[in-house]
């Protein structure tokens, strides 16, 4: 009988060990610095950065609200226009892949977002056609150039809490 | 008035061991059903767009009215003054209370976004009966909680009676809540009724009390403490009232929809034409659920302890098969947008919808009632809940 | 028209698209057909800063007379344009969304039959969203019933309060292959929206309606029923409509004719 106890407690516990482990990862060496892919489109965001890295969330919700009840979807501060700009060159998206625009700050910082449950995470019509126009193309040549350099850790400071 | 000695149960018995970890697992396995709809989405589950609300709703909506039926006993001694039920309120508070924590676990996590609890507890349309029966379903914990207090505290228990009448009549209300989460329902044939929320009240009656007899004996026996017959005897007529009562009110519920000949189809549906539906009706809610039970419960039968249990099961599962012709019944037969005419189109419309529950929400429901267990036999360890003895002396000095 | 159409799916979001646009519209004016292109949206849109108001109320002519048996280009347009697959090649068929689907009614004692689109009707007095425990269903100003899927939490409490078998819960994943403009995802609930991004866009017509009129059918027809010199308006003044399920008095922003 107490055999049988034991095996049910081995169990309950592998069980319950097995699933909280399944969304941590391996902590070897400190966290990754996140990192953070210049904007494929345009010089600078709708808002500063340093008070969009704090305050990003904040924008969004009051857009977001504005856009489902009101109708109301002008570009500015909307998570489209977001994607628009920030999808990645490689991937064409901002949270395909690991290095990608949100998630990577995201999973640095253990904040779980489910915008992409619901959000395309790629801009609209296709990616020759998506970033660019006539008015922004010159970036292109820019962005090539800046493709390898990503900001460093040190630029990163201000976003972990 | 004689005093009744409380005491915990001793717990530490092998087989009440077993007993917890038996429910544990169960509730294991809950947990595992839960991660499992929420990992893939409802694809798992035998529920579709037709078929909205699956068997967790039937085990929640089941344990959730039977919580508040199971505060009858302790109702009946505060509110009611029967000196003979006061020794057997504590358990009756917290059974209501388990078994409204197990039904709204399953019923929160069967949710579409279970994920999301907390947007339900921050944004509210007063408008929806559900939104209603958020607010009922906490001031349900906190009064219960209270009034429990009041009968373990001695400092407070000057207060029991205004407690216990303001569990009482909250709970009522509640189960009103719980009805009209059906009966204000405008697209389905078998609610659209006022009738469903006193057949809920009835409803809990009955299944509270079946299972807190259960619980009762079973407690009893299992710690080898004395029960008298005097207190089973009494109960047992009690049940035979309530189950009476049920049968009455689905009766009339039946012949009122049978006398609108727009619900003649989904009568003609539920009590002869609805296959699995028909046969839960009839075997299931009331022969297994009203008729055994009182057939047995009124006979010689109705006399012994072990027939007694067997009534209280059959009673429990025939509510459990009325939840079922209630919840998906009423579903399954199909919405009548062009009255008179044959529908048919990709979306099973015209059509009655089928449905079979998957491993995962027959889990998840019976996590709900592991939970519920659970709950109480830990609390019945750890609080004086029962008395040390029920036995036909001792309570005949309480009626004096 | 050709050369403007393209742009026009692109949905021009940012400004420098706007003035792109703006540019390349006052370019093509020596196209005879360009400038009314432009006052067509002009006289459907609102400022883009501005919200939807009450004066208002979109709503869609069905004429079941013209509804093809058969034909089932208006919900093939409405998957294509919301980004819902179409229940044939979905992997789980029996639980996969169908915002619009095609309805056949036969008389059992006349034979006769009719085929008409089912959809959400967009009540004024929607059941779906007096039921929803935290307002995540809720209607538009312009009459447009929607879900927020911020707030829904999955309970399909709106699915069995609807007369119409409007709504479907996202039963899986979506895998990121939603549209841009047509957010929608796994444990929330939906329908219906009226194309909301195109006519939010100022396009004044739904994907279901435009495929019906190319395919010659002409049996969907949308536009606001509160004003009275538009197309729809003045359609309903002439056709005896009715709408599904009367008795309810849900005030339906869907009327078919022909039922």
């Amino acid at each position: 009988m107490k055999r049988l106890l034991v095996l049910g407690a081995v169990v309950l516990t592998t069980a319950a060990l097995a699933w909280a482990g399944s969304e941590t990862q391996p902590k070897a060496g400190g966290a990754p610095k996140p990192v953070i892919e210049k904007a494929v489109k345009g010089e600078q965001c709708v808002e500063d950065t340093d008070y969009m890295r704090r305050n990003h969330m904040k924008v969004l919700d009051g857009h977001r609200d504005k856009t489902v009840h009101e109708g109301i979807r002008t570009p500015k501060h909307s998570l489209k226009e977001c994607i628009n700009c920030h999808a990645s060159e490689t991937t064409g998206s901002v949270a395909a892949s690991k290095d990608d625009f949100c998630i990577s700050c995201h999973s640095y910082a253990s904040v779980k977002i489910d915008c992409f449950d619901c959000h395309s995470t790629k801009p609209q019509g296709s990616a020759a056609m998506h970033p660019l126009n006539a008015e922004t193309a010159h970036y292109k040549h820019k962005l090539a150039a800046q493709a390898a350099s990503k900001i460093s850790a040190e630029e990163m400071a201000g976003v972990a809490p | 008035m004689a005093s009744i000695t409380f005491r915990e149960v001793e717990g530490s018995s092998m087989k009440y061991w077993l007993l917890l970890g038996g429910l544990g697992l169960f509730v294991l396995f809950g947990a595992l059903a839960w991660n499992h709809m929420h990992h893939y989405g409802h694809v798992v589950t035998g529920m579709d767009n037709q078929i909205v609300w699956g068997l967790p709703h039937v085990f929640a909506v089941f344990l959730i009215v039977a919580a508040s039926g199971a505060l009858n006993v302790a109702s009946i001694a505060s509110v009611f003054n029967k000196p003979m039920y006061k020794p057997l309120a504590p358990l009756s508070a917290i059974l209501s209370l388990a078994l409204m924590l197990g039904g709204l676990l399953v019923l929160v996590l069967d949710l579409g976004r279970s994920d999301r609890l907390i947007v339900a507890m921050t944004h509210f349309n007063f408008k929806s009966m559900f939104t209603w029966n958020v607010f009922l379903y906490s001031g349900f914990f906190a009064l219960v909680g209270i009034y429990l207090w009041t009968m373990l505290d001695r400092n407070v228990k000057s207060w029991s009676k205004a407690a216990g009448t303001a569990a009482f009549i909250w709970r009522l209300t509640l189960t009103t809540g719980t009805g009209s989460l059906f009966g204000f329902l405008i697209a389905r044939d078998l609610y659209g009724s006022a009738m469903l929320a006193p057949m809920f009240i009835i409803m809990s009656f009955a299944y509270g009390l079946a299972i807190y007899l259960m619980v009762l004996a079973a407690s009893y026996a299992w710690t080898s403490r004395p029960l008298g017959d005097v207190v089973m005897m009494r109960l047992k007529t009690l049940l035979v009232v309530f189950v009476s009562a049920v049968l009455y009110f689905v009766v009339v519920h039946h012949m009122t929809n049978l006398y609108f000949a727009k619900y003649h189809a989904v009568e003609a549906f539920v009590l002869r034409d609805g296959g699995i539906i028909t046969a839960l009706f009839w075997v299931g809610q009331i022969l297994i659920g009203c008729v055994a039970p009182l057939v047995i419960l009124l006979s010689r039968l109705g006399s012994q302890r072990n027939w007694i249990m067997i009534a209280c099961a059959l009673v429990i599962l025939g509510g459990m098969a009325q939840m079922y012709v209630t919840i998906i019944g009423a579903q399954a037969f199909p919405l009548d947008m062009f009255p008179g005419l044959i529908e048919s189109s990709s979306f099973y419309d015209g059509v009655v919808h089928s449905y079979a529950p998957s491993m995962a929400e027959l889990f998840l429901g019976l996590g709900g009632v592991a939970i519920a267990l659970l709950v109480t036999v830990f609390a019945i360890k750890v609080l004086r809940l029962l008395p040390a003895s029920l036995d036909d002396a001792t309570v005949a000095k309480l009626e004096h | 028209m050709s050369e403007l159409k393209p742009m026009s799916e692109q949905a021009p979001a940012s400004p420098e698209r706007r003035r792109f646009v703006g540019t390349a519209a006052a370019t093509a004016a020596g196209l005879a057909i360009a400038p009314g292109v432009v006052l067509v949206q002009v006289a459907h849109g609102r400022p883009e800063d501005q919200a939807v108001s009450s004066a208002v109320r979109w709503g869609m002519l069905i004429d079941a007379t013209k509804c093809a048996n058969g034909c089932n280009d208006c919900v093939t347009a409405c998957s294509t344009e919301n980004g819902w697959t179409p229940v044939a090649e979905s992997k789980h068929p029996r639980q996969a969304p169908q915002w619009i689907r095609k309805l056949e009614l036969q008389d059992p004692l006349t034979q006769m039959e009719t085929s008409l689109p089912m959809l959400c009707q967009h009540c004024a007095e929607p059941p779906c969203v007096d039921v929803c425990p935290t307002g995540a269903s809720f209607k538009r100003a312009d009459g447009i019933v929607l879900v927020d899927r911020h707030t829904c939490i999955g309970c399909r409490y709106c699915m069995m309060a609807c007369p119409y078998k409007a709504r479907s819960l996202v039963h899986e994943h979506l895998n990121d292959t939603q549209k841009a403009d047509v957010p929608r995802g796994i444990g929330c609930v939906e329908s219906c929206t009226f194309c909301v991004q195109k006519v939010d866009r100022g396009d004044g017509n739904t994907a279901c309606a435009e495929a019906c009129t190319a395919a010659g059918h002409n049996a969907l027809l949308f536009g606001d029923m509160n004003d009275p010199d538009s197309e729809i308006s003045r359609r309903l003044r002439e056709l005896p409509t009715k709408q599904v399920r009367a008795d309810l008095n849900l005030n339906l922003g869907v009327r078919y004719h022909g039922i």
